[in-house]
């Protein structure tokens, strides 16, 4: 053994001791960071199960006496929280399928073809993904009020106020992200495949429903997780573009809740847990899928 | 080699010398849909309003007559949002705030916990979990929460501080001075957990033996990520400013579930939003607050735009 490697060795095992310490440090920060965290949601958790009588006599911050779920049954009734979650519902999943399908079509085309509009047709729904949602809104407003529907479609008669826009804008927004995430993953599907079945006399579309889409589900699985959190958490578009209170998604009738339970900060946490709930749930049980989309679209595939 | 070039179907490699092979007409009436639909939905509702906002923004509308009724103002209401409008420049230095305090605080705290936890350490995956919690919940609810720790009276800060009680109650969301700041720890909160994931994304690429290398050389932690790692996670961080400067322009909802964003929480956005269903609407002045949030929004656009087509061999 050289001198030099002995070195190198005392000096690895001098790092090594060094490096100890911090590790207790690290997990110290860690610990409490994570607890940090949680505070918050906790708090609200904590609070939504104390009747407001036990608050009112002993505070906020006191060891509860009684315990109970009568704030969720109030916030649940009260709030109409069965119907705004009925509403969230009917616009989030057509919704998802829809830009599903728009953004597997584009994908589709982008990268099994070489037209020379690939390259602007993506950058064209990719970009409008990232504006603000607020340049468009104002024209928007105004579009949805002079766009008129059958009554059987819509109850005010017009894409205003109705859970068709509401689809629709939803669709118009994200399809963009998604097409970009799917045209990424396209690519790493080899063209041979699609090659040896126009062989056997398949047409585009069956390419399409029947080899391209079925390979790409794993993509499609961890979109559909994403675009629900992002569909469901949404509050703005329904804020301006819907005028009836009881159309509203979950999210945006919180605005409206709130006026409803007053300053009931019992009832206010219990119906923030409720609307929280499903996406919580959501990530729970599909974290991969979640995580996977989200990196899908960052690492560009 | 032969290569029609009224067809551009893609055979062999990955596009490089690429043989065209002629489509049927179903084919073509297939492809056309798959593009045509789409592109219609997206130009209509939301490339159409963008234009449409540019427009509305030098003219006199008032939306209540057909479009016809619109008179061109030139940039009036341009000189009127930056001279009489109020709460235009309290909105610009809200947004930049916004922004310096996701860039400076939350952004490099997401990368902090990501960089430690990326290191092979107990309860890695749990801590993952716990810190990207924050990032399921929609901003307005997450306003509904910390309004329960806000609270002056029954808020869980000035409870543990003893606050509550005495008689100069600090009011974390009332007081004009205090409430963007309480704001942003919220904010914050969920940004960080977001930017948490997509390092971990972007350091788990990283050939581990750059860091071994690193290690080797005796380079101290610091030194090794400033040397190393940072500059290896180019791609990711542009992603990231991306990431960063749109959260910026686009937050809305948290302040709009407070206080309607008002009184210290004024924000470009809400502006716009309070031109259309506010009580003082005038089409006019959203849109040229539009128009301003495209010209900020269209730098990173391009940059995010451009990163990716550069990294692709299109």
């Amino acid at each position: 053994m050289t001198a030099e490697a002995v070195a190198t060795g005392a000096r690895a095992r001098a790092k090594r001791k060094r490096m100890a310490m911090p590790r207790v440090a690290l997990h110290g920060f860690l610990l409490v960071t994570a607890i940090l965290w949680l505070a918050p949601v906790g708090w609200a958790l904590f609070t939504s199960f104390r009747p407001y009588s036990d608050t009112q006599a002993h505070g906020y911050v006191s060891i509860p006496h009684t315990l109970s779920i009568s704030n969720y049954r109030h916030a649940w009734s009260q709030g109409q929280i069965p119907q705004h979650f009925w509403n969230s519902m009917i616009i989030a999943i057509p919704a998802i399928a829809i830009i599903l399908l728009f953004a597997s079509m584009i994908g589709f085309v982008v990268s099994r073809f070489s037209f020379w509009f690939n390259v602007p047709l993506l950058i064209f729904f990719m970009a409008a993904n990232l504006l603000p949602q607020q340049v468009i809104i104002t024209p928007l407003y105004e579009l949805y009020l002079r766009i008129n529907l059958p009554t059987w479609i819509s109850g005010s008669g017009l894409l205003y106020d109705s859970y068709l826009g509401l689809i629709v804008v939803n669709v118009a927004f994200q399809t963009g992200f998604c097409a970009f995430v799917l045209s990424n993953y396209m690519k790493t599907i080899p063209s041979s495949l699609s090659e040896a079945a126009r062989v056997d006399g398949a047409g585009v579309a069956r390419q399409f429903f029947g080899i391209i889409l079925p390979l790409c589900k794993p993509a499609l699985a961890a979109l559909a997780t994403l675009e629900f959190t992002w569909i469901y958490n949404d509050f703005l578009w329904a804020v301006v573009l819907m005028s009836s209170g009881d159309k509203r998604p979950i999210t945006s009738s919180l605005l409206n809740l709130q006026g409803q339970y007053f300053t009931d900060n019992n009832l206010i946490s219990a119906a923030a847990i409720l609307v929280a709930l499903p996406t919580i749930l959501v990530y729970a049980l599909l974290q991969r899928q979640f995580i996977s989309g989200l990196t899908l679209g960052a690492n560009k595939g | 080699m032969a290569v029609d070039v009224a067809t551009g179907l893609k055979t062999g490699g990955a596009g490089r010398g690429a043989r065209a092979v002629r489509l049927s007409t179903a084919d073509r009436i297939t492809l056309t849909v798959m593009v045509v639909v789409p592109t219609a939905v997206v130009g209509v509702f939301i490339w159409f309003p963008t234009v449409a906002s540019i427009l509305l923004s030098f003219t006199n509308w008032d939306g209540i007559g057909g479009v016809g009724t619109a008179h061109w103002i030139g940039t009036r209401n341009y000189h009127e949002i930056a001279t009489i409008y109020p709460p235009f420049w309290p909105a610009v230095e809200h947004n930049a705030i916004w922004l310096a305090f996701l860039t400076v605080v939350a952004t490099p705290f997401g990368l902090f916990l990501a960089y430690q936890l990326d290191k092979n350490i107990r309860g890695t995956r749990i801590y993952q979990s716990i810190f990207f919690l924050p990032v399921v919940l929609s901003l307005a609810i997450i306003g509904f929460i910390w309004q329960l720790i806000y609270s002056p009276t029954e808020g869980l800060i000035n409870n543990l501080t003893g606050n509550a009680s005495s008689t100069h109650v600090i009011d974390w969301l009332g007081n004009p001075k205090l409430n963007l700041w309480a704001v942003l720890v919220a904010v914050g909160w969920r940004h960080a957990g977001y930017i948490m994931v997509l390092y971990l994304a972007g350091l788990k690429a990283i050939d581990p033996s750059l860091r071994e290398a690193a290690a080797i050389d005796g380079a101290g932690e610091w030194h090794a990520f400033r040397t190393v790692v940072f500059p290896a996670l180019r791609p990711i961080n542009i992603v990231i400013v991306v990431v960063t400067v749109i959260e910026a322009l686009r937050a809305f909802d948290i302040v709009y579930i407070i206080n309607n964003g008002r009184n210290g929480l004024e924000l470009l956005s809400v502006l716009v939003t309070d031109n259309i269903i506010g009580e003082a609407s005038r089409i006019g002045y959203g849109s040229a607050i539009a128009v301003i949030l495209i010209v900020i929004s269209i730098v990173p656009i391009i940059v995010f735009v451009w990163n990716s087509f550069q990294e692709r061999d299109v």
